[in-house]
């Protein structure tokens, strides 16, 4: 799809607003991204508030600096999965274990339920769920420091 | 003084009593407060929101004590929902068009205190629309485990502290609950193993005067003394013997009580494990829990009876070596025990490496289970799409991370029981060295000297074998916390304290204001349904609009997540679980059969049942005819899971299997949805028989397989939209409309292309 096909605004109540070719004109627009992990920046869906299709994005850039603009905001306050860069100290290394972490989104501490909730990515990745069902981002467990590591391999 | 309401500011973590105390007016009194742990670019940053009797107020996370209030007033209200793990809670003004005033965001582990503070906050604002006080607070109950909370109390206590409290490093001790019943045989064991462990020590105590009182005087030219030779050889015939017995007796008592722990501990862990509910399950892999029912335990019992007794025994020999030792020559002694200390570093240097590591084997020898777990049901598609190479290939995988784990773990290991013998030539070395010194000196005897270098050999092999139960220890310390693992989990499906019996039921089911989440994500939102005895309820709505999961919530596979569903009037959540489902029969879509009889299939839910009773439930689901002209008719087996029959034919033994316990409530799960037309035809004729009279909840695919309902519920997207009856929702050209038009227009081209099993 090309540039123009829509156009999007944010309307009082603070939801995106789309507007097609065909003046069709829909609200409650949610931003999202097809392989939030794997590819985020391909393949971007713009669903309507029952849940369909409106508009496909086949890559972010693709998109005009306003459009690109609102997306981006809409989806920093949807997307939540904290890069964690460093492991700063973990309460057992029994399960349940909280850990308390620095992550790109400040520090924090979250209860592990299990290991099982450890899931491996490609490339040495993980992504932790917790109790609430927050992911948290490992993009390359190699990457991190020697300590945080350490902790880390208790848990593999 | 800070507030009217003491007890409501308590509830504030310390860090905002003061701030708090600056903000509010003497006298406002805090009805509800939230804490914010996300600003709105989601990075993690403190914030409050509070809750006053005509205010909202608010200190924005991360806006380092700016302070915000909203005068409460009629058309605010307050909207929260939420999307992976993180929730939204927007003011928002009803004006001509709603207007966000402001939203706030907090991770869903601060959901309760938002609830209770939207509710808080809908009353007040009811109460300045009315003019009427707000009604007074009733119970609250923990999301997560539906327990009661005390006004005011933010967490659950139950939730948390299961949540936070990890087994320890004394896991170990809490298999004692194991171990006691045994307590009297293992106490036997204990003591013979002494026994025969001193019986071992009395030959070397007889070579002394064996040697100082009847050789050395013989080479010295006196005569050997006959009887005495004959009494020192006879006491070490009765001790060598003595040992023997001992030894074969204590093996035996200790390999029975070793099965057996291991068999209470097994039945123990799959006990509960059968009480877990289908959470549990959903997050857990098979091959996992079977690696641990299976190896661990056998792990833990051979721990418990054998190594921990051994490493007693060891200890005790060795302290009774010593003192020997010692009462003999405390020099030579002094010598012989100094590589001791290197020992226990030694020991102490590799537990800390083997540790980690076979956890982290155990870890990788569940995944090759796991693999195996995965593939062989899973066979036939393996097969068809041609990909038994890449399975072999992640077997290979799983088989190599374990071989790898269990090579660098070897690493360390090899050199342990080397190191120990090398200690025990050096130790040899030394007392032969000290030995000849003293003996030159004479301050020493030969037999001293014999008698020593008999003792140092069995010394230092027990220390050998107490190093051992380092590796054991640590190995039955992983092994124990994977199967407490199990045991410590609280079914989140949790038996009620004190059950309401619930011997009839008349199928009266009502939802209310019912929500549900997986995890962190909501499925079913606000749904009201009610449902009357007797009634047939058709539920239809796109694939994975959250049917099968309201079938979940009616038979209490997951507990609702917020509102109640009640049968005849009573929380089911308040009866006890078995007697519940004794109420409903449930068939699935893809039924499961276990291997067995079609007859024992049959009988499952009812294993007392009659044949007369099996036949009439066959004959019900229209599965009688097939079963006949099966070779072995009824006491046919069915093959893993079923294997052996089609899906019609299981399908129709899965309704029988529901029929015979002849329950009030049936719930049809897309039950005709994987079979042929004709055979679909056959099924329906035997649902029409299981309908009657009883509360029927159907899901079907084809609309077509609803036309008994009384009433169709449409769901989409975890709500109800629509209800009626086929007309009437034809009629209102709805949701239920467009589904039957895409099925009539797909309809000519299922019917030509004939069944599609
Ligand atoms: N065990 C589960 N864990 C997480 N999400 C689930 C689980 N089971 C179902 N869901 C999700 O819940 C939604 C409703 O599913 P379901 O009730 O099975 O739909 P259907 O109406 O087709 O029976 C779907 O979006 C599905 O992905
Ligand atoms: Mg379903």
């Amino acid at each position: 799809m090309s540039k123009i096909e829509f156009t999007l605004a944010r309307n009082r109540s603070g939801r995106l607003v789309c507007t097609l070719a065909d003046g069709s004109v829909h609200a409650n627009i949610t931003p999202v991204r097809a392989f939030p992990l794997a590819a985020p920046n391909e393949g971007l869906a713009l669903m309507s508030q029952d849940g369909h299709e409106i508009v496909w994005v086949d890559t972010l850039d693709e998109l005009n600096p306003d459009q690109r603009a609102l997306i981006d905001s809409e989806l920093t306050g949807r997307e939540f999965m904290p890069e964690i860069s460093r492991l700063n100290s973990v309460s057992s290394f029994a399960t349940p274990s909280t850990w308390s972490v620095t992550t790109n989104r400040g520090t924090t501490a979250f209860v592990l339920k299990g290991e099982e909730d450890i899931r491996r990515l490609p490339n040495n990745g993980l992504l932790i769920a917790d109790n609430h069902g927050i992911l948290y981002l490992i993009a390359d467990r190699k990457a991190l420091d020697r300590h945080s590591r350490k902790l880390l391999e208790r848990f593999l | 003084m800070i507030s009217a309401s003491p007890s409501s500011i308590l509830t504030l973590p310390d860090r905002w009593q003061t701030e708090v105390a600056a903000h509010i007016s003497a006298g406002e009194a805090i009805l509800a407060s939230l804490e914010l742990d996300l600003d709105h670019r989601l990075h993690f940053q403190q914030g409050l929101l509070l809750l006053s009797e005509n205010r909202l107020l608010a200190c924005e996370a991360g806006s380092q004590g700016v302070w915000k209030s909203w005068e409460l007033r009629t058309g605010l209200r307050l909207q929260h929902h939420d999307h992976a793990g993180v929730a939204t809670l927007e003011l928002i003004a009803q004006e001509d068009e709603p207007v966000l005033l402001a939203s706030w965001r907090y991770t869903l582990e601060h959901n309760v205190a938002a609830l209770r503070l939207i509710e808080k906050f809908d009353k007040q604002v009811d109460a300045i629309a009315t003019g009427l006080p707000p009604e007074t607070e009733e119970f609250v109950a923990c999301p997560t485990c539906k327990a009661l909370l005390e006004p005011g109390q933010e967490e659950c206590p139950i939730c948390t502290r299961e949540l936070h409290t990890p087994p320890s490093t004394w896991t170990l001790f809490r298999l004692w609950r194991f171990a006691r019943p045994y307590r009297w045989q293992l106490l036997t064991g204990f003591l013979l193993t002494l026994a025969s462990t001193g019986a071992t020590l009395v030959p070397p105590y007889l070579t002394m005067p064996l040697m100082d009182e009847v050789l050395i005087p013989f080479q010295n030219g006196k005569p050997i003394d006959w009887p005495l030779v004959g009494m020192y050889l006879g006491g070490l015939t009765v001790a060598a013997l003595l040992a023997w017995v001992l030894g074969w007796i204590r093996t035996y008592i200790l390999a029975l009580v070793s099965e057996r722990i291991g068999r209470d501990l097994r039945t123990t862990t799959y006990d509960h494990l059968m009480g877990l509910s289908l959470e549990y399950f959903g997050g857990k892999r098979t091959g996992d829990l079977i690696a641990r029912l299976g190896n661990e335990t056998d792990r833990i019992n051979v721990f418990l009876s054998l190594d921990l007794l051994n490493f007693a025994t060891d200890v005790l020999m060795i302290t009774m070596t010593a003192v020997i030792l010692f009462s003999i020559n405390p020099w030579l002694a002094l010598v012989t025990l100094l590589p001791l200390p290197f020992i226990a570093w030694l020991i102490h240097f590799v537990r800390e490496k083997l540790r980690t590591g076979f956890e982290r084997i155990d870890r990788v020898w569940a995944e090759v289970t796991n693999v195996l777990a995965d593939t062989i049901p899973g066979i036939r598609v393996v097969k068809a799409f041609a990909q038994e190479k890449r399975e072999a290939e992640r077997f290979r995988e799983a088989n190599q991370r374990n071989l790898a784990m269990n090579d660098r773990l070897n690493k360390t290991w090899s050199v342990f029981s080397p190191t120990v013998t090398l200690l025990t030539e050096i130790g040899l070395l030394v007392v032969w060295v000290f030995g000849i010194w003293q003996i030159a000196h004479n301050n020493s005897t030969v037999g001293v000297l014999t008698a020593f270098l008999a003792y140092i050999g069995r010394f230092y092999t027990r220390l050998d074998s107490m190093s051992r139960i380092v590796s054991a220890t640590q190995r039955a310390a992983a092994a124990t916390k994977r199967i407490f693992d199990i045991l410590d989990h609280v079914s989140s499906v949790p038996q009620p304290v004190n059950p309401r019996p619930m011997p009839q039921v008349t199928g009266q089911i009502s939802m209310h204001d019912v929500g549900f989440r997986y995890g962190n994500r909501s499925v079913i939102r606000n749904l009201d349904l009610d449902i009357q005895p007797g009634e047939m309820i058709g539920l239809v709505g796109h694939s994975g609009s959250g049917k099968s999961t309201l079938v979940n919530l009616i038979c209490r596979f997951y507990d609702v997540t917020q509102g109640s569903v009640r049968i005849d009037g009573v929380d089911i959540r308040s009866i006890a679980i078995a007697d519940y489902r004794r109420h409903i029969g449930l068939v699935l879509q893809e039924p499961f059969l276990f291997f067995g009889t079609i007859a024992e299939n049959i009988a499952y839910g009812k294993p007392e049942a009659t044949r007369a009773e099996i036949i009439a439930a066959a004959r019900a689901a229209h599965a009688h005819e097939f079963i006949l002209r099966l070779p072995q008719g009824y006491d046919s087996l069915v093959g893993e899971r079923g294997q052996g029959l089609s899906g019609g034919e299981r399908q129709r033994i899965s309704i029988a299997r529901a029929l015979l316990i002849n329950p009030r409530i049936l719930i049809l799960d897309e039950a005709t949805s994987a079979v042929d037309t004709e055979t679909e035809k056959e099924i329906q004729k035997a649902l029409d028989n299981l309908v009657l009279g009883r509360t029927t909840i159907a899901i079907a695919h084809r609309l077509s397989t609803l036309r008994k309902a009384d009433r169709l519920v449409v769901m989409d997207r975890g709500q109800i939209v629509e209800i009626g009856n086929h007309d009437d929702l034809m009629a209102r050209e709805g949701h239920y409309y467009r589904l039957y038009q895409a099925q009539q227009r797909n309809n000519a081209e299922i019917v030509s292309e004939g069944d599609n099993e």
